[in-house]
């Protein structure tokens, strides 16, 4: 073993020649290009890298050396070292690479196996339904009011300008609650809203009204006897038969698609003069665009606005009403109107969560 | 009303060569609706046909002729009939081969009875016209044999079937329907109700008859005449039959369809009294007590002190506006008559009519309102036709008691009613229309002065004025623009939230089904509820749908649990529904009846909550029921199915969706099992129970065993209902978790442990998580170990062991005073 003060001699460091830190290199190199995985690469690893390794034995020699060699020596030294460093590492993230896409080979699963674990719920269209004309009016500035399914003759009938005693009573079958005397009754419409918003809201009033109504109607495919409608109603000065043929558009539009349309029909309704039956142009209609029955309409009748409190020689209004669950028939070509109320889970989960 | 449209256009010429689709159209348009289009649906040949031999065949069941009948041709044809209405000589519609009737029943030569029978001998309802299959239809005598029967019944005249509106009696008459198609098709019209009178009106009595009007708010006019010897066995002319064949109306006898003509025609109702079966005076008066009547259609009625009766000197002749009587009806062998036509009160009539649940068609008219001026036009029309056809002389004067009111002048501002619809009408459309339709209108200050017809007595204000003009303009000419409404609040809280529960629930996996609102007494017995259940105060409704639909709903579950059923039955096991709706209970205190209020003002706050008092308790809720799996068995494993839990924890879902938490203790409630019913709170308020329901309602119901439902107060959810507006305080330091395990008795609840827990542990504690429930020999019997991790964080420093364990220790000493939870030892 050499000291310090050693004479340089050439033949003890012949470790440190160029010829054979690069035969280091080479082996070091040909052995990690052979390693197959990265255990075995590992495994070589102490070899051609650790204390024992050539050129670590090269580098231990350098003291041996004369002063001025000695930087030479070293750099030659550290070349070496760092060539087969150099080769480990790209040896082993080669290996590495070829690990990983494997394994993520492996993992591979089949993601179109079906999913639905949990199942999936769904809203009633005739809540969406109502949903969504609220939003289309609640846009326009109206706001959402509210009443009773079971109502006061007064309120479905007296203060809408229903005469005692007049056929256009007859019109609605009435459900009666019992005794029928006490004039309390299942509301036959939304409109009874109307007198309870205007009764409780400041002028101008411009609302709509959504609700559960009910007549001693058949059950078939065109009638329920328990069935939702949607009234509309806006008081204001002003108001005109021009704003109500606007807005009616403007809500067929929005439900029907672009091209829906309204046509007024004169038709009669004790609560509301000018009257008119409001008729759908429906252009996606399914066997080709044609006019369907949507609704009534009218300007709001004096006598509404009398038992109002309002005066209508100052003010006017116009009001609409029209069946959610036609509507919807209408717009998405449901046969019967029965499917709404039948309750099978597979009519509602067609509609999903906001139709 | 059913009208041929030939009369039409005998009454509006210009309505010549128009389709009768056309013609409908235009009706339809102004308000008038077509309901359909019937008749002309006939083919020939169809002949007059002359009976000149019937040999009566006697060998079947029922009688047969073999008829020999003189069609027109070289010989007359054999036909085989099974009516006997006819006679030798009479003539009648026969139909030959190759005709088609309606029905698309064909006609051909066939042999029958033993005979070639070359045609048949019509009914008028083998003809289409009317119902009367009482025999065959016998023509007047002036017939030809040979001539073609279509033309001459009017068989190729299609009839419009029309439905007017309650407020427009006037179209009620084929007068008022060709009014309207004369303004729509902007030309002259001729009332045909414009008639000079054939007499002189008495106002109270003539030399034949005394009228006595004793309640002249039911009754305000009362006309009539006497016609002496009159022809009892002429029939109505073939032109007449025609008509009222086609309104749907029998033909009896000219006398009685005289009348039944004018009232088609015109719109005025009228009867036929046998004079001789008459004592005068006639009296209209209202009904006494124990008063009855035998109506015209052979039922006795026991009349009401609101029914309204003609009578005279020997009782009750009939029931005013609605139906005669039979004492006084027409014969046979009646010559002299008595013609009435009067003005009844609208609601007077309409409450009989209800009354006594007698449709007729003069009820129909007069509670929609009849013209009171057209009662002398009508008498002079049917003394006209009767004299004509059935001879016998109309007596020169006649009675005219009573005074109606009719209307008066009315301002009306062309400008207002412009500024209703949204049109400017000039001021000569505004007048042309309301002139077209029977107003008087002059020049007034600055206003039209309009006085409506009688017959519209439903014009009484700016906007019945303004409907005229309007729909006879078309409301196609009113533009569409929208109001520009002031900026609006958007939805109430409420109303966001009742869309979060919805949402949630059908994230949750329930699907929205809405059920009907009622439900039987038996549903409930099904469920098992009790007999002083609230929701035993069931609200009944009077005339129900069907008996299993007697009652308004008290609770969701009924309704939901059927639908549920209904789906499995539909070969769907897994099924998760919710329904959000009313339910509704009769109050405690029984509900007063509701105020009878004029509508005519505004009520006061007094009024309005006396009309809310009437009202039975009305609360939304919402509800799920669920059966099956709750997590479906797949590709992936096992399923899981559908616990007690999932009910409690779609309740949970419902109040969480609005910022609440729900509370849960152990109950006991119909329909839920006794063991797995949990109550749920939000505070201190019940808001509903969850869990699975009795083995006994699930066989009840036919339920799958171990269904699951939960009901809750919706409403009360949403009055609880609060947005939090404070925003946490996230911390950043690292948190402290500790396990522990504690012992109670199988009895303890385990939210009561927790609450504990929290409670003890204080500020430090951020979560509380049950991970692990177990029983068994290690804890002992009737015991059980819960496992919890506690996870504590302070907001501004990283907590110490030391803290996070006095932490613990609190949180177990308070279970342990609490619940006398004791720490698990290792």
């Amino acid at each position: 073993m050499s000291g310090p003060n050693d004479p340089y001699d050439p033949k003890e460091v012949a470790a440190l020649s160029a010829e054979s830190l690069a035969d280091a290199v080479r082996t070091a190199e040909k052995a990690f290009a052979e390693a197959s995985d990265l255990d075995s690469l590992g495994a070589l690893r102490p070899i051609h890298l650790g204390d024992r390794a050539p050129v670590r034995l090269a580098k231990r020699e350098i003291g041996a050396l004369p002063p001025k060699a000695r930087a030479d020596a070293g750099r030659r030294v550290n070349e070496a070292l760092a060539g087969v460093q150099r080769a480990f590492d790209e040896r082993k993230a080669a290996l590495q690479a070829e690990r990983e896409s494997r394994v993520l080979r492996e993992e591979a699963v089949d993601v179109t196996l079906p999913g639905g674990r949990r199942p999936v719920g769904a809203r009633h269209p005739v809540t969406t339904g109502a949903e969504f004309i609220e939003d289309v009016f609640v846009a326009m500035g109206y706001e959402v009011a509210e009443g009773p399914e079971v109502e006061t003759e007064w309120f479905n009938f007296d203060a809408l300008n229903f005469q005692r005693d007049h056929p256009a009573r007859g019109m609605h079958d009435t459900l009666f609650l019992d005794p029928p005397e006490n004039g309390v009754l299942l509301r036959t419409h939304t409109s009874p809203v109307q007198l309870r918003a205007l009764l409780s809201r400041p002028l101008p009033v411009y609302v709509v009204a959504p609700g559960r109504t009910y007549r001693d109607d058949p059950y078939d495919a065109t009638h329920l006897p328990v069935f939702s409608q949607v009234e509309g109603l806006a008081v204001d000065r002003g108001i005109t038969m021009a704003h109500l043929r606007g807005t009616l558009d403007r809500l067929a539009e929005e439900l029907f698609g672009d091209g829906a349309r309204t046509r007024l029909r004169p038709h009669y309704f004790p609560f509301t003069e000018p009257s008119a039956e409001v008729d759908l142009w429906h252009p996606n209609a399914k066997g080709g665009a044609k006019w369907v029955e949507w609704g009534g309409c009218g300007m709001v009748h004096p006598n509404v606005l009398r038992a109002a409190g309002i005066d209508p020689d100052e003010y006017s209004g116009f009001a609409f009403g029209m069946g959610i669950d036609r509507s919807i028939m209408v717009r998405n070509g449901v046969a019967d109107l029965r499917e709404f109320a039948e309750g099978d889970v597979r009519f509602t989960r067609h509609f999903g969560l906001e139709a | 009303m059913r009208v041929p449209l030939s009369w039409l256009v005998e009454l509006v010429p210009q309505l010549a060569d128009r389709p009768a689709t056309e013609v409908a159209d235009l009706l339809t348009r102004a308000g008038v609706e077509v309901d359909e289009i019937v008749g002309a649906d006939i083919t020939g040949p169809l002949v007059v046909g002359i009976v000149r031999e019937i040999e009566e065949l006697t060998e079947f069941k029922k009688p047969i002729r073999y008829c020999q009948v003189d069609v027109g041709g070289d010989k007359p044809q054999g036909i085989v009939c099974g009516a006997t209405n006819f006679a030798v000589d009479d003539h009648v519609v026969v139909s030959l081969p190759g005709a088609v009737l309606p029905g698309g029943f064909e006609i051909a030569a066939r042999k029958t009875y033993g005979h070639v029978s070359n045609g048949m001998i019509c009914s008028a309802r083998e003809l289409g016209l009317g119902e009367d299959h009482g025999g065959i239809m016998v023509l007047p005598a002036d017939t030809e044999a040979g001539a073609d029967a279509i033309t001459l019944l009017g068989l190729n005249d299609p009839v419009l079937v029309t439905e007017p509106t309650p407020d427009r009696g006037y179209q009620l008459s084929a007068r008022g329907i060709a009014r309207e198609l004369a303004a729509l098709l902007d030309v002259a019209y001729t009332d045909p109700a414009d008639l000079e009178l054939g007499y002189e009106s008495e106002p109270a009595a003539t030399a034949d008859i005394s009228i006595e009007i004793e309640d002249p708010t039911g009754c305000d006019r009362f006309v009539a005449r006497v016609i002496r010897g009159f022809d009892p066995t002429a029939s109505s002319p073939l032109w007449m039959q025609r008509r009222l064949a086609a309104a749907g109306m029998r033909p009896i006898s000219l006398a009685v369809d005289v009348a039944n003509y004018v009232m088609l025609a015109l719109g005025q109702p009228m009867h036929t009294y046998d004079l001789a079966k008459l004592t005068s005076p006639i009296t209209v008066r209202r009904a006494r007590e124990g008063e009855t009547l035998r109506t015209l259609d052979d039922v006795v009625r026991e009349l009401d002190e609101d029914d309204l009766l003609i009578t005279d000197g020997s009782g009750i002749q009939g029931l005013a506006g609605v139906m005669g009587g039979e004492v006084s009806e027409v014969s046979d062998s009646t010559t002299d008559l008595l013609l009435e036509a009067a003005h009844f009160t609208p609601q007077v009539v309409s409450r009989s009519v209800r009354r006594h649940a007698l449709l007729s068609e003069a009820g129909r008219r007069f509670e929609r309102g009849v013209d009171p001026a057209l009662p002398p036009a009508a008498i002079e029309l049917a003394s006209q036709l009767l004299v004509e056809y059935g001879g016998g002389v109309a007596e020169k004067s006649a009675v005219d008691a009573g005074s109606p009111k009719l209307p008066g002048a009315l301002p009306v501002g062309p400008a207002a009613i412009g500024r209703l619809i949204g049109v400017s009408y000039p001021v000569d459309v505004v007048r042309h229309r309301l002139h077209q339709v029977g107003c008087t209108v002059s020049e007034g200050d600055g206003l039209l002065d309009v006085v409506p017809p009688p017959w519209r007595p439903d014009l009484r204000e700016l906007a019945d004025f303004a409907e005229e003009v309007a729909r006879l303009e078309g409301y196609d000419l009113i533009p569409t623009t929208l109001p520009l409404a002031p900026a609006g609040r958007g939805l109430t809280a409420r109303q966001r939230h009742r869309r979060a529960v919805s949402r949630a629930l059908a994230h949750g996996g329930y699907v929205e089904t809405p059920s009907a609102s009622f439900h039987s007494v038996e549903a409930l017995d099904r469920l098992g509820v009790p007999a002083d259940d609230p929701r035993r105060r069931l609200v009944k409704v009077a005339n129900p749908l069907s008996s299993e639909q007697g009652y308004l709903r008290s609770t969701l579950l009924p309704g939901l649990l059927a639908t549920l059923g209904r789906n499995i039955g539909h070969g769907l096991p897994d099924v998760a529904v919710f329904e959000l709706g009313a339910v509704f209970a009769e109050p405690e205190s029984p509900r007063p009846a509701a105020p009878l209020l004029d509508p005519v003002h505004r009520p006061g706050a007094d009024d309005l909550s006396r009309l809310d008092a009437a009202l039975p308790v009305q609360r939304e809720h919402a509800a799920i029921a669920a059966a099956g799996a709750a997590e479906s068995a797949g590709w992936w494993g096992p399923g899981r199915p559908v616990s007690w839990s999932d009910a409690i924890d779609a309740a949970r879902l419902i109040a969480s969706s609005v910022g609440l938490a729900v509370t849960v203790r152990s109950d006991s409630l119909a329909p839920w099992h006794p063991g797995r019913c949990a109550r749920l709170l939000v505070g201190q308020t019940t808001i509903g129970h969850a869990g699975e329901l009795h083995p006994a309602v699930c066989e009840a119901l036919g339920l799958p065993k171990r269904s699951v439902a939960a009901e809750v107060d919706l409403a009360a959810v949403l009055d609880a209902a609060t947005e939090d507006l404070s925003a946490p305080r996230i911390s950043t330091f690292p948190p402290a978790s500790q396990d522990v395990a504690l012992v109670v008795p199988d009895s303890t609840p385990a939210a009561d442990v927790e609450a504990a827990l929290r409670a003890g542990a204080g500020e430090l504690l951020e979560a509380v998580t049950l991970f692990d429930v177990y029983t068994g020999d290690q804890v002992g019997a009737g015991r059980k170990s819960l496992a919890y991790s506690l996870r504590f964080r302070a907001p501004d420093r990283t907590l110490n062991a030391e803290e996070a364990n006095a932490a613990r220790d609190a949180a177990v000493a308070e279970a342990g005073r609490r619940t006398g939870a004791e720490l698990r030892s290792a």
